[in-house]
C-alpha cells in the first residue's frame, strides 16, 4: 500500500513538473543554506586544528603544585627520560624587556634545555638551539625568533650580536624560522626568547633551582600514553602518592577552545538556515493546500471507489514528503557541486558534505514534509465522498 | 440482496427541511436488472448515494447482501463501496491524469490485491468492454463512449455484487448509449445484479424490473 501511495505521489509530483519544482524550492534552498554553511565551518575547523597540532607537536605539561619538600631537579629528568623513551625539558616562562641600541621590546622568555627544540618542534634557521654546555655553564646566551630578530635587531644577520634582557647582556646564538602557520595567529606571541634554564633560574630570584613545571613528550618510538602512565606512577612514588601534588595536562586545551567556539557557530548559523527550511516547508503546505481543493473530485472518486479516510491521507502525506525529500535531495546535490568549488578556489582546505549534515538536512526535511503535509492531507482526507464527488473543480 | 426498508432522509437548504426520501422501501434480489426511475429532484440520487454507501440514512434499515450497513464506520463503508459496489457514474469520474489501465487497476489497489492478480483482473476486464487496443490512453484522449467503458471495467475488475449506474448514458449520444446499454444487458446475462437509475423512460423500459420515485415515495412499476 506505502509503496502503491508512493508511486502514485511521484506520478502526481512528476505530472506538473514547473509547479513542483517551485514548490521545493524552499526546501532547495534551506537544505543548501544549512549544508553550506555548516560544512564551511566544520572543514575550517578541522583545518585550524590540524594546523594547532602541527605547531606544537604533541606533549604533556606538569606542573608540580607541591614538592613535599622533595623538589624535582634536572637530574630527575635525566632519569625519566633514560628510563622510558622520553623527552622532558623544563620550562620557566618569563616576560622580559629586550633592549638593543634604541629599539626595546617586550618578550616572552623561556628558560629550557636543549631537548626542549624537539619537544616544542622548533626549526632553527641560523645558529643553532641551546646546547648542554650552556645549560651547564649558565651561559647568558638566547635563541631569539624570527619577529624579534627583525624587530629588535633590525636584520636576521645578527648571529653572534648582544642585546640586553632586563638588562642583562645576552648572545644570540641561534634564530628560529619564521612561523607561518595559521594557528600562530592565534597564539599570540610575537616576540620569543629561549634562554638555559640555569640562566633564567637567576634571573628569577623569586624561586629555587628546584623545577616546578615540565614538558613531556615521547621520543621517536614512544607511546605518549605510556610515558604518561610511567611518569605519573614515578611522581605518585616521589610525593607520598599524593595525587594532588602534581597536575598533567596536555595541548590540545588550545584546539577545544577553538572546537567549541565552532560548534556555537555551526549551532548559530545552523539554526539560521533552519528557519528556511521552515519557510520552505510553509511553501509545501500552501501549495498542498490549493492542490487538494484542486483534486476534490479526484478525492470523490477515489473514495466512491473504495479509498479509506487513512489511504487518502496517506496518499497526501507521502506527496508532501516526497516533494519535500526530492527538494532535500536537489538542494544536497547543489550544496556538494558549490562546496567542489568553493574547495577548488580555496584551495587550502577540502570543504565536502559530511554524512552526518546531510543526515541532519534529511530528517530534518522529512520532518518539515510532515508536520506540513499533514494538515493538507487530513483536509483531503476528511472530505465526505458525495459532496466532494459533487464538486465542480 | 438488497432490502431497503422505511429509508428516511432529509437534508435542510436554507430555511427549508427537504424530505428527498420519505419512508422508503425497497427490494432487489441477486441477478435482477433493475431501473429506478424519477425526475430531478424525486430523491433518485439520495437513494442511489444511500444503495451506494456514499451516504447513510436518517432512519430505517439497509441490508446489503445480509449484512446490516447503518452500523458500518466510515473505514467498513470504503470497504463496502470497494468490494460490493461497483459505481458508473453520469460523468464517468475517471481520474484524467491516469491511464485507461490505471484508472481501472484503482480499486484493486485499494483491495490490497497482488500484482499479479491485479493485472489478469484488469486486462480481462478492458477486453470485455472491447477497449484493450486504447488501454494506454488518458481519458482526455478517449470519447465520451470510451470513457464510460473504461468505467464499467473499473467496476468490472473489482468483481462487485451490484452495478450501480447513476444515468450511465446521460452524457452520451444515442448511438453510443446503445452501446453502452448493449454492455448492461450483457453483464445481466452474465448473473450480474444491475441497479440503473435514469429519468429516461426509454433507458428504464430496457430493464426487467422498473420503480419509480416521486418525491421520496417509491413504487413499483411493473415487473416481467
Amino acid at each position: 500500500m506505502i509503496f502503491q501511495s508512493a508511486k502514485m505521489a511521484l506520478q502526481s509530483v512528476l505530472g506538473s513538473k514547473v509547479r513542483s519544482f517551485l514548490t521545493m524550492l524552499g526546501i532547495i534552498v534551506g537544505v543548501f543554506a544549512l549544508v553550506v554553511l555548516v560544512s564551511l565551518i566544520q572543514g575550517a575547523t578541522d583545518y585550524i586544528a590540524d594546523q594547532i597540532s602541527g605547531l606544537g607537536g604533541s606533549y604533556y605539561t606538569v606542573r608540580i603544585e607541591n614538592d613535599r619538600g622533595r623538589p624535582l631537579k634536572q637530574e630527575d629528568l635525566d632519569a625519566i627520560m633514560d628510563e622510558n623513551n622520553s623527552l622532558a625539558a623544563p620550562l620557566k616562562q618569563l616576560s622580559a624587556t629586550g633592549k638593543h641600541g634604541r629599539e626595546s621590546i617586550s618578550l616572552t622568555l623561556y628558560g629550557t634545555t636543549p631537548v626542549y627544540a624537539d619537544i616544542g618542534n622548533l626549526s632553527v634557521e641560523y645558529g643553532t638551539f641551546l646546547r648542554q654546555s650552556n645549560v651547564e655553564n649558565h651561559n647568558a646566551v638566547a635563541v631569539i625568533n624570527h619577529a624579534a630578530a627583525i624587530d629588535l635587531m633590525g636584520t636576521l644577520q645578527c648571529l653572534g650580536e648582544t642585546f640586553e634582557l632586563n638588562g642583562t647582556p645576552f648572545q644570540i646564538i641561534g634564530i628560529l624560522e619564521e612561523d607561518s602557520s595559521l594557528a600562530s595567529a592565534f597564539i599570540w606571541q610575537s616576540y620569543v626568547a629561549y634562554v638555559p634554564y640555569t640562566t633564567a633560574l637567576r634571573m628569577n630570584l623569586s624561586t629555587g633551582a628546584s623545577i616546578d613545571s615540565f614538558y613531556l613528550s615521547a621520543a621517536p618510538g614512544g607511546s605518549l600514553e605510556q610515558i604518561r602512565e610511567d611518569v605519573t606512577e614515578r611522581l605518585l612514588q616521589r610525593f607520598d602518592r599524593d595525587e594532588d601534588a602534581f597536575a598533567i595536562s596536555d595541548n590540545t586545551a588550545v584546539e577545544e577552545t577553538m572546537r567549541s567556539i565552532n560548534s556555537m557557530l555551526e549551532l548559530l548559523l545552523g539554526g539560521i538556515a533552519a528557519v528556511s527550511l521552515i519557510v520552505g516547508g510553509i511553501g509545501i503546505m500552501n501549495i498542498m493546500l490549493v492542490s487538494v481543493t484542486e483534486r476534490t473530485r479526484e478525492i470523490g472518486i477515489r473514495k466512491a471507489i473504495g479509498a479509506s479516510r487513512g489511504t487518502i491521507l496517506l496518499q497526501f502525506l507521502i506527496e508532501a514528503l516526497v516533494l519535500s525529500l526530492l527538494g532535500c535531495l536537489l538542494g544536497l546535490l547543489l550544496s556538494d557541486m558549490t562546496l567542489r568549488l568553493i574547495s577548488y578556489a580555496v584551495g587550502i582546505a577540502a570543504f565536502h558534505v559530511t554524512s552526518s549534515v546531510a543526515l541532519i538536512a534529511i530528517t530534518f526535511s522529512s520532518l518539515i514534509g510532515l508536520i506540513f503535509g499533514l494538515h493538507p492531507a487530513n483536509k483531503a482526507a476528511a472530505k465526505p465522498p458525495i459532496e466532494a464527488l459533487r464538486y465542480a473543480g | 440482496m438488497i432490502r431497503l426498508s422505511d429509508i428516511c432522509k432529509s437534508y435542510v437548504m436554507g430555511e427549508e427541511t427537504v424530505h428527498a426520501l420519505d419512508h422508503a422501501s425497497l427490494h432487489i434480489h441477486p441477478g435482477e436488472f433493475v431501473a429506478i426511475i424519477g425526475p430531478s429532484g424525486s430523491g433518485k440520487s439520495t437513494l442511489m448515494n444511500i444503495i451506494g454507501c456514499l451516504d447513510s440514512a436518517d432512519s430505517g434499515s439497509y441490508q446489503l447482501d445480509g449484512q446490516y450497513i447503518e452500523d458500518y464506520s466510515e473505514r467498513e463503508l470504503a470497504q463496502v463501496r470497494n468490494r460490493k459496489i461497483g459505481f458508473i457514474f453520469q460523468s464517468f469520474n475517471l481520474i484524467p491524469k491516469l491511464t485507461a489501465v490505471e484508472n481501472v487497476e484503482l480499486p484493486l489497489i485499494y483491495q490490497r490485491l497482488p500484482h499479479r492478480e491485479r493485472q489478469e483482473r484488469v486486462e480481462r476486464a478492458i477486453r470485455q468492454v472491447g477497449l484493450w487496443e486504447r488501454r494506454g490512453h488518458k481519458p482526455s484522449e478517449l470519447s465520451g463512449g470510451q470513457q464510460q467503458r473504461v468505467a464499467i471495467a473499473r467496476a468490472l475488475a473489482s468483481k462487485p455484487s451490484l452495478f450501480l449506474a447513476d444515468e450511465p448514458t446521460g452524457n452520451l449520444d444515442s448511438k453510443t448509449s446503445e452501446e453502452i446499454m448493449r454492455i448492461f444487458h450483457d453483464l445481466h446475462s452474465l448473473g450480474n445484479t444491475i441497479v440503473l437509475i435514469t429519468h429516461d423512460p426509454q433507458v428504464a423500459s430496457q430493464a426487467v424490473r422498473q420503480i419509480r420515485i416521486l418525491d421520496g415515495h417509491v413504487t413499483e412499476v411493473a415487473g416481467q
